[in-house]
């Protein structure tokens, strides 16, 4: 239609060059993980421990300000943030943390030295191919996974799509905490798929079951029911934050997150 | 409760009182149960009054049976069904006593006796017609559907493109959230609330803090109940924006689609620049704000020009005929199935029932607010997506008023409740009526947290407009009812 053309030429270019170029991921003021520095913290307080919904921050007394952090937990809920009387978690814009082994996600003095991509994935560079399968999200991380395709972010330049069928999918992307009835769909939907295959883990919910986890009705995330190549937390994950971790995992953008500790 | 008319009643006598609320033109909203002492089940039924003023309050402890109302009142049908699958309580004569949330081999999950497990293959009822008709044919789509979408599996009897019956199966993605609050502190309950729908961050988290609020009787300052209506407002903007751009893409205008989406992440940008969070979590709390926003000197330029563009999108809209032609006349929701039903929001809106909780049960500082509610009469895809884009219009407007209105002054009051209060909150959200009502127990703790969500109602409504329609409608007309799967199953 010739109205909807003109509008489209006269608007122009709506799409960031990030992450090619710049720094416009879009995700300016939106916060992050909060970030854990214990040499701040007090003799004997645990008051973030106490008000954590999740239990991703808990006593050890071992740990270095007798904390331990896992952000594999983490909801961003930043209340910790605020009940800390001496900054020792501090709001931040941590949120690209797309990781490949579940123990990057837990706080550590010394992390381990970044995990190469399994073999194969970094065949995937140019072209992937995904399949994503809602296991009883709140559709917090639906509305970012859609957002993917909108003119801002626009997926496709990247080279990944979604796609319907689990038959052409190389990787299967699920989120939320996987719920009893979910398993059942969740499980075939993996075994229609070809391999080689990975599985991403996309929210809190679907890396440790996040606030849904537990209970009559739902599982703890994806461990235990899939092999995970990819986790990232987030309560949701921005779009910047998948993209970012979708680079990751193909190995064209460096994992930012070891031990913990995101990369400046 | 508080914010409520309250009587106790013998559960035989709810019958009456809700074929003379019908009589009267009052509206049933919902009925709950929960365990007021172990061993003992209370059954709590929730009305709009015929005219303003308090939600009407009937409880009722059941012996046997009790009576189901959803001949009387179908839209009370799910909530019987739902009782009945969480509390093991069986309603008598239910037009439809089918399973309806969880699968009959797991026991009522409220009776303390279903044991938590780690991982558990679970299937979801399916309750379907007998059609044998040899030329039907039947198409069961989902759990994982195509594209980027919430789980859920719709069963189609169609005869080449005509559809015979439809019938949803929502379920799958219960979380049993309303289990979840149980044992939180009120003031961490809000982190739950938040997540029961995601995009509905706010008027989830706004119903359960006001329910808090009315179970302790504190006032939230004036500044706090403004800018709620700012982070409410903001939530339908880039809900409906959302929509209007889904429905194009159903009838394949792709720029349409395109600049629709465009515009939702505009207004998610302008959501994290105010609050940090594209959702805006993080902010409310029981007894008003978390801390103090301070929206800029650029927010209201941001805002107007976001209107800006959404009118002139919406022009485009309506210039475009490919578009028109495949909304116009397409899934009619009469008048009298979306109140028999229970339809809500914009939906009922767009089928000639004037009603919104903003204007007729005001809350946060919609009273001091000039508040323009769009209505139409045709009740078709049109007419909804028309309904979300004066509602856009009509939000920016208010928002810009809060703006100039905005007072200094504290944002949060202390708010909590005494050991045993009870409380209702409520809001309009994007999708229409959400209640929470809330039971905190000896220990100050909740003890029971029952969530009414807008999607639950309209799903119920939503099939009456697919049956007997034509399979190439189906995805328009759905898309045009905007509703969460999250929000319904809980």
């Amino acid at each position: 239609m010739a109205l909807w053309t003109f509008f489209g030429l006269t608007e122009g270019k709506a799409t960031t060059p990030w992450p090619r170029r710049g720094e416009a991921d879009g995700q300016a003021d939106v916060l992050g993980m909060p970030r854990f520095a214990p040499e701040h913290c007090q003799e004997g307080c645990a008051v973030c421990a106490e008000i954590c919904p999740t239990g991703a921050i808990a006593p050890r007394t071992e740990a270095p300000g007798g904390i331990a952090v896992d952000y594999g937990r983490c909801v961003v809920c930043q209340l910790c943030t605020e009940a800390c009387p001496t900054g020792a978690l501090s709001p931040s814009h941590d949120w690209a943390f797309g990781v490949r082994r579940r123990e990057d996600l837990v706080w550590l003095e010394t992390p381990a030295p970044e995990a190469e991509p399994a073999a194969g994935q970094r065949a995937f560079r140019r072209s992937l191919h995904i399949r994503h399968v809602d296991a009883g999200s709140c559709n917090g991380c639906e509305s970012e996974l859609q957002a993917l395709n909108n003119p801002f972010y626009n997926l496709h330049r990247l080279g990944i799509f979604f796609t319907p069928s689990p038959r052409f999918a190389d990787l299967l992307l699920v989120t939320g905490p996987v719920t009893h009835a979910m398993l059942g769909p969740l499980r075939a939907t993996w075994e229609a798929m070809a391999e080689p295959r990975w599985v991403m883990a996309v929210g809190t919910c679907a890396v440790s079951g996040g606030i849904a986890g537990g209970g009559y009705a739902c599982g703890n995330g994806l461990d235990g029911v899939l092999p995970v190549d990819l986790y990232l937390p987030g309560c949701p994950p921005n779009p910047a934050a998948i993209i970012a971790a979708l680079l990751t995992f193909q190995g064209r953008l460096p994992q930012r997150v070891l031990g913990g500790r995101h990369a400046e | 409760m508080n914010g409520t008319e309250a009587a106790t009643v013998p559960c035989a006598q709810m019958a009456e009182i809700a074929r003379d609320l019908f009589a009267q033109g009052g509206r049933m909203q919902m009925v709950y149960a929960w365990h007021p002492e172990p061993e003992v089940t209370e059954l709590l039924y929730f009305a709009s009054p015929p005219e303003g003023g308090r939600f009407l309050l009937w409880r009722c402890r059941p012996e046997g049976n009790p009576p189901s109302l959803a001949r009387i009142w179908p839209s009370l049908g799910w909530y019987e069904r739902e009782i009945m699958d969480l509390f093991g309580l069986a309603f008598a004569n239910h037009p439809e006593p089918n399973r309806l949330v969880l699968s009959e081999d797991i026991p009522p999950p409220f009776n303390g006796s279903a044991p938590a497990r780690a991982s558990r293959m679970a299937d979801i009822p399916r309750p379907l017609p007998a059609i044998e008709a040899p030329e039907v044919q039947t198409l069961p789509f989902g759990p994982v559907r195509a594209d980027v979408l919430e789980s859920a599996e719709f069963t189609f009897f169609y005869i080449g493109e005509q559809i015979i019956h439809y019938h949803p199966h929502l379920f799958f993605k219960h979380r049993g959230m309303e289990a979840r609050f149980a044992g939180l502190t009120p003031r961490l309950g809000t982190v739950w609330a938040e997540r029961v729908s995601g995009v509905g961050s706010v008027a989830h988290a706004l119903a359960y803090c006001q329910a808090i609020e009315a179970a302790s009787s504190c006032q939230v300052p004036r500044r706090a109940r403004a800018l709620r209506v700012l982070l409410a407002e903001l939530e339908r903007v880039y809900n409906h924006l959302h929509y209007l751009g889904h429905l194009a893409n159903t009838t394949t205008l792709k720029v349409g689609e395109a600049q629709g989406k465009l515009l939702e992440e505009r207004a998610k940008q302008i959501n994290a620049r105010l609050t940090g969070s594209r959702f805006l979590r993080g902010l409310l709390a029981p007894g008003g704000l978390r801390c103090d926003l301070a929206p800029g000197g650029w927010l209201s330029p941001a805002l107007e020009e976001l209107r800006a563009e959404t009118a002139r999108y919406v022009d485009l809209l309506e210039r475009s005929d490919s578009h028109l032609d495949r909304l116009i006349t397409t899934g009619v929701l009469l008048r009298r199935v979306a109140l028999d039903q229970g339809a809500t929001g914009p939906v009922q809106r767009a089928s000639g029932i004037d009603r919104d909780l903003r204007r007729d049960h005001p809350y946060a500082a919609y009273a001091d607010l000039p508040l323009v509610v769009p209505v139409r009469s045709e009740g078709d895809a049109y007419a909804r997506s028309a309904i979300r884009a004066a509602e856009i219009d009509a939000a920016i407007a208010m928002m810009q008023r809060v703006l100039l209105l905005l007072e200094d002054g504290p944002v949060r009051a202390d708010c909590t409740p005494a050991p045993g209060a009870e409380g209702l909150g409520w809001a309009e959200s994007p999708r229409g009526t959400l209640f929470y009502a809330v039971h905190v127990g000896a220990d100050g703790r909740l003890a029971r947290v029952k969530i009414k969500s807008p999607s639950y109602s309209n799903w119920r409504v939503f099939p009456f407009t697919v049956h007997e329609t034509n399979m190439m409608d189906y995805a328009i007309n759905e898309a045009s009812f905007g509703l969460t799967i999250a929000g319904c199953a809980r």
